[in-house]
């Protein structure tokens, strides 16, 4: 066990775990934050996405000793109200049907398009490409990415 | 309008009188968790009045509407309570939507599988909104003295015309429910529907999309412990022997036993379903603690069954497809005689393997059983099953074991078979503490309950003018036959035989989205192209000939289909795809099929990429009745779309020595944005008739279209499923 000050959401955040215990069960166990979900374990469905210092991560394969100072984001902390542009396109399109992948499409969707504000159809299909919706949402997804790249202006 | 006796749902109804303040909304939650749009500002009702057991009126006119089935992605929990709402006649936008957790008194049929919520709640929830916007109104009359004819309602008032007065329903509900509930109540005609036929958004969609806590692992309570369970990695294999002492001194571990969620002498329900009910039980502080140890656990298990491999039971079922049936499970004509006298005979088998349901949140359940009550919180479609099992395994009575719904993670027929909450319940239970049961997701992937694997045998008959004059379909499968003998062609032609046999196996399976559609209306539809290509015609008109015949001239008796709302939905897809003119280098497929009640139709457009092939577009026609949210409906359809197509190109289980080969999404493959379709436009027609099942029948007959259009891509019939495996290419 080992403790660990981590910045989330803008705050410290600081837990005793072993030190190769995973972001996504830190998260979830430790602090209660469930928004980040557990899907494979094995950073192939993206459900636990989050970001480190911007960038989109699969908390389910990041070790807590190798996040140090990095800001983290979850969904918890995307916005103040649930109003970034991507969240609000989500709701726009009615993207969820379980809405069980949907905080980790969010969290892909968010980093991608702080990098590539005006993306192709082919730039949006290969960011999301890592994010499984078993309910095949995938058409509104594309759709909400791009509604989002406009709102983002 | 139309009348509709109150009396056979009566017992749903509460008559709570209108105690005010607090007691009332002990245990209710809303404020916390049901603030469905915080932006609008609903004001929060100083006291609440019970109406029935669907909804209850706040003073201020708030209205809260339960929603009594398991959500599990197909909208219930916005759907149904509209259906309320439309009837009682308030605005939606003051409406508040809780989740019900099971309760038997109040409601009935708490259950979410074979597209049935809507179809088997539309009445009764008509029928709640109805009943208590009459008694609001009777109250309003008694009030104002004036007969209840003369009182009309809109959006949550109540007005009566000539002396120009009006009151809100919260000022009158707790006066109404004193009232005796109503012999019969009016239900609106449908042309006069306000909600019902209009786009409201998901009620959980802000929660979602913000990470609130909804689902059943992310359920968190005082003292819980996290559960984690070993089961055999193979089928046929059962329990010897584990050590414990080997993990117990691992950080967090606290307990280590065997479960059995099978003993003798115990009923079990048809939803226990289970090839693994003795299994090794981890207790612990956090879930990765736990799974540290369940890594580390040494456990013996024995083979008591034949371990099967894809092989065994794949040369098994092409062995039934040579034999005979005993007795058919249809016969019109005479079959043998027509193919006989047959000028050309088609033929061609049909395959598919074993799916696992996958749903992304993984099977998880949280139980606190203690001496004289068992808790339970989760994600379960039958809880009713589910309750009864659990009372069984406890030795409690069905009254000490309640159950609370969370919204699912996905469903897909997985979460109707409750082995996880029996299994949390007998956890509990054991180690004296909450336990949060959670699985990996290599246990739910090999934990079995899959679709089964199939054959199907076709044989077509055509006479010298290529007419088809016989039809033979003969269907084996683990656990049972995929056919449905009434089904088209059935009724359509004159000599027709079909054919079930039954494999069993140690694999266990059960109901996987549109149970054995999702196999037959691909082979069915793929193989009915074949034919109309053989006998040079159009697959539309081929298709639309037949269903003439079995309007006009039905073949035999029980044929399960409406040949003029078959026909329906192909000429509307037909028409709006543009059919007959693809645009250069497109290659066109099209099905249509019958289940769960509803029809559909479906054209699809294919691109060849080298060998890859890009869907451009689907067009499909939907007859499901009356659509009661018609945006979120379209959401379903696109989902069975996109969940067909994946499936069917680039899903299996497949089996090594009783081990399934695939245990996460690194070999089970799932489809993936880039591979769904560019653009699926749906159209939905509009005939006034009763709602209909929408969550399943999308997907069946997109494996065909698509089967039928990478046919015409390529030059080359698939006739068995997935289409690409590993690194297989097309064409």
């Amino acid at each position: 066990m080992a403790s660990f000050t981590l910045q989330i959401n803008g705050k410290p955040q600081t837990v005793e775990v072993a030190p190769e215990t995973p972001l996504l069960w830190v998260l979830r166990d430790h602090l209660q934050m469930t928004g980040t979900k557990y899907g494979c374990g094995i950073g192939q469905c993206g459900a636990c996405t989050v970001h480190l210092n911007g960038t989109a991560m699969r908390s389910c394969s990041l070790p807590v000793s190798a996040v140090g100072d990095k800001a983290i984001t979850t969904i918890e902390g995307l916005s103040d109200k649930g109003d970034h542009p991507v969240q609000q396109a989500w709701l726009e399109h009615d993207v969820p049907q379980c809405g069980y992948c949907q905080a980790g499409q969010i969290m892909t969707a968010s980093a991608f398009l702080a990098n590539t504000p005006k993306p192709t159809d082919v730039q949006i299909e290969a960011a999301m490409n890592g994010n499984l919706c078993r309910c095949g949402t995938y058409t509104r997804v594309k759709a909400a990415v791009k509604t989002a790249s406009a709102k983002m202006g | 309008m139309s009348t509709i006796k109150t009396a056979v749902n009566r017992r749903s109804f509460l008559k709570v009188s209108a105690a005010a303040g607090g007691g009332m909304l002990l245990g209710f939650g809303w404020l916390s968790s049901c603030a469905r749009e915080p932006e609008t500002g609903l004001e929060i009702p100083e006291s609440w009045t019970d109406i029935n057991a669907f909804l209850k009126i706040g003073d201020n006119g708030v209205v809260t509407i339960m929603s009594p089935n398991p959500e599990i992605g197909q909208n219930v929990k916005t759907s149904m309570p509209m259906i309320v709402a439309e009837e009682l006649d308030v605005d939606w936008q003051k409406v508040v939507v809780e989740q019900a957790g099971l309760d038997t008194e109040k409601f009935t049929r708490q259950v979410a599988g074979g597209s049935q919520s809507i179809r088997q709640s539309w009445k009764s929830l008509r029928t709640a909104g109805a009943t208590a916007r009459r008694m609001l109104m009777e109250a309003a009359a008694k009030e104002w003295d004036v007969p209840v004819s003369e009182l009309t309602t809109e959006q949550g008032t109540i007005h009566h015309k000539s002396s120009g007065k009006s009151i809100g329903y919260g000022a009158v509900a707790t006066a109404a429910a004193t009232l005796e509930v109503p012999e019969e109540v009016e239900l609106k005609d449908p042309k006069d529907f306000k909600i019902i036929g209009t786009s409201r958004k998901n009620v959980d969609a802000h929660e979602i999309v913000t990470g609130k806590p909804l689902f059943g692992l992310d359920v968190q309570k005082e003292g819980m412990r996290i559960a984690m369970i070993a089961h055999p990695p193979a089928f046929g294999q059962k329990l010897k022997s584990f050590n414990a002492e080997e993990v117990l001194n691992m950080p967090g571990v606290e307990q280590v036993f065997a479960i059995n969620a099978a003993p003798e002498g115990v009923e079990l329900q048809w939803s226990d379903t289970n090839a693994f009910p003795e299994l090794v039980a981890i207790v612990g502080r956090s879930t990765w603690e736990v799974l540290q140890a369940k890594k580390a656990l040494k456990v013996e298990w024995e083979t008591v069954e034949a371990p099967e491999s894809t092989a065994d039971y794949e040369a098994a079922l092409a062995g039934l497809m040579d034999q005979p049936a005993e007795e058919p499970a249809r016969r019109d004509g005479d079959p043998g005689k027509a193919f006989e006298g047959a000028a050309k005979v088609i033929e061609q088998t049909y395959s598919a393997p074993f799916l696992a349901h996958n749903t992304l949140e993984p099977m998880n359940f949280y139980a606190n059983v203690t001496a004289d009550k068992a808790e339970l919180e989760g994600p379960i479609q039958t809880p009713e099953s589910l309750r009864k099992t659990v009372a069984a395994l406890l030795g409690m009575e069905e009254a000490q074991v309640s159950i609370m719904l969370t919204r699912m993670g996905g469903g897909f027929g997985r979460r109707l078979y409750g082995n996880f909450g029996s299994e949390a319940a007998l956890i509990s239970q054991k180690a004296g503490v909450p336990v949060k049961l959670v699985y990996t997701r290599e246990d739910d992937m090999t934990q079995g309950t899959y679709r089964p694997a199939y054959k199907v045998k076709y044989r077509a008959a055509l006479d010298e003018n290529n007419n088809l004059i016989a039809f033979q379909v003969r269907g084996a499968g683990i656990h049972g036959s995929p056919i449905f003998e009434n089904r088209f062609p059935a009724g359509a032609v004159a000599h027709y035989l079909a054919e079930n046999h039954d494999l069993g196996s140690n694999i266990s399976t059960g109901a996987w989205r549109a149970p054995r559609s999702n196999f037959m209306a691909y082979a069915e539809q793929a193989f009915i192209d074949e034919i109309a290509e053989v006998t040079g015609q159009d697959p539309i008109e081929f298709r639309l000939q037949l269903f003439e015949k079995a309007l006009q001239a039905p073949v035999g008796e029980n044929n399960d289909y409406d040949a003029a709302r078959y026909a329906g939905v192909l000429k509307l897809v037909k028409e709006k795809a543009g059919w007959g003119k693809p645009a250069p280098g497109i290659h066109r497929g099209v099905s249509a099929y019958y289940c769960h009640n509803s029809y559909v139709a479906q054209v699809v457009d294919v691109e060849m990429q080298g060998s890859t092939p890009r869907i451009k577009k689907v067009w499909c026609a939907v007859d499901c009745g009356i659509v009661i949210n018609p945006d979120a409906a379209r959401n379903q359809i696109e989902g069975g779309i996109v969940d067909g197509i994946g499936h069917a190109m680039y899903s299996a289980i497949t089996f090594k020595n009783g081990s399934p080969e695939q245990q996460n999404f690194d070999r089970y493959r799932l489809i993936r944005n880039s591979e769904a379709p560019l653009e699926i436009e749906t159209f939905f027609v509009d005939n006034g008739i009763d709602p209909t099942g929408l969550g399943e029948p999308s997907l069946p007959p997109i494996q065909s279209a698509l089967a039928n259009a990478l046919y015409r891509a390529t030059g080359q019939r698939i006739y068995r499923q997935p289409f690409v495996s590993d690194n297989e290419v097309l064409g």
